[in-house]
């Protein structure tokens, strides 16, 4: 019998894996973004298994509005990352010190 | 056969007959569906971060949005599966594909630092992974949040998802959906405007003004050429 459980430990391992990609890649942006996009999907996949376990469809209306903003996060970080290539050559994130923040 | 959610757990599939064997047979194709699911989703996932070709990275990524699509399915929600397959298999990761494919980047220097990094990433990884199982294994409703959750928007046992989705997606949250609209229009033009290259100067371009601008006068030229000798080279 598959619960809620099973659902939220498979969000919550995805979360992990997504966050670890992010500190073990930290100069690749681009692997960088894909880690936000699965960390995004756990968060989805929590949504929609409450809003089945609840019988509440709001759930869904919220993972319906993340897949937005993710789609439109992907698109300017992409653009971004095309734009600074063409600047500097390069991707690496440790070379973005111009603000010198 | 129609899936809904229960009161006392998780995903219930209604049997169509009374036969209770055939209840049993469907549970435990629900069980081993989710495992297939949830397994390729995670391996899939750590092949994304831990690839050594972007390129590869792109592509596990988008078998781990097949194979969340699938989760969505079994949990009931159709509609947000197909939304995953085209939004993210079809744009997304088509468009990461892209970018990774145009770009030309040396990857192996990116990866340096792959192994100074992963203690700490596996440290912090691994408190955050204790913490969420935490969470997971000791969550539970409090008994006034149960009978709170009643006022919400009800999911309907008659209709199907994408109706259900649709019946208050345009009407409740209609400004939010015209919201979610606005922020795809923004991002749209936020990323042409990032990436429009300036005009060159040696480069001919199409200028639709001047070319209806033009009329007979200043677009011909009359030569008078004598007999017995060539055109001269340059006409226009």
């Amino acid at each position: 019998m598959i619960g809620i459980g099973h659902y939220l430990t498979v969000a919550a391992i995805l979360f992990t894996m997504g966050v670890l990609g992010i500190f073990v890649n930290r100069k690749n942006i681009i692997v960088i973004l894909m880690s936000i996009e699965l960390i995004l999907l756990s968060v989805n996949i929590n949504l929609v298994a409450f809003s089945t376990h609840l019988g509440d469809i709001m759930g869904q209306v919220f993972a319906l509005f993340i897949l937005t903003v993710a789609a439109a996060e992907a698109a300017i970080g992409l653009a971004i990352l095309v734009v600074y290539f063409r600047n500097r050559g390069t991707i690496a994130v440790d070379d973005i010190t111009m603000m010198k923040g | 056969m129609e899936a809904h959610g229960n009161r006392s757990g998780a995903l219930v599939l209604t049997p169509s007959g009374p036969n209770e064997r055939n209840r049993q047979h469907k549970m435990s194709a629900v069980t081993a569906f989710f495992y297939l699911f949830s397994g390729v989703l995670l391996a899939s996932a750590f092949m994304v971060i831990s690839s050594r070709n972007p390129v590869h990275s792109v592509l596990y990524l988008i078998l781990a949005f097949v194979n969340a699509a699938g989760l969505f399915i079994l949990m009931g929600a159709e509609f947000l599966a197909m939304i995953l397959i085209v939004v993210y298999v079809g744009a997304v990761a088509v468009l990461f594909l892209f970018v990774v494919m145009m770009l030309d980047v040396d990857f192996v220097e990116l990866r340096q630092g792959f192994i100074q990094n992963l203690p700490v990433g596996a440290l912090i990884a691994a408190i955050f992974a204790i913490e969420l199982v935490l969470v997971v294994g000791t969550w539970s409703f409090t008994p006034e949040a149960l009978s709170m959750r009643k006022a919400a928007a009800a999911l309907p046992i008659d209709a199907m998802n994408t109706r259900a989705l649709g019946r208050v997606l345009y009407t409740k949250y209609i400004y939010l959906f015209q919201g979610a609209g606005l922020i795809l229009l923004v991002a749209m033009i936020g990323a042409i405007v990032l990436t429009l290259r300036p005009q060159r100067p040696n480069v001919k371009r199409q200028d639709v003004m001047k070319q209806n601008a033009r009329t007979k006068e200043t677009g011909m030229e009359i030569k008078t050429v004598p007999s017995g000798s060539a055109l001269p080279e340059k006409v226009g």
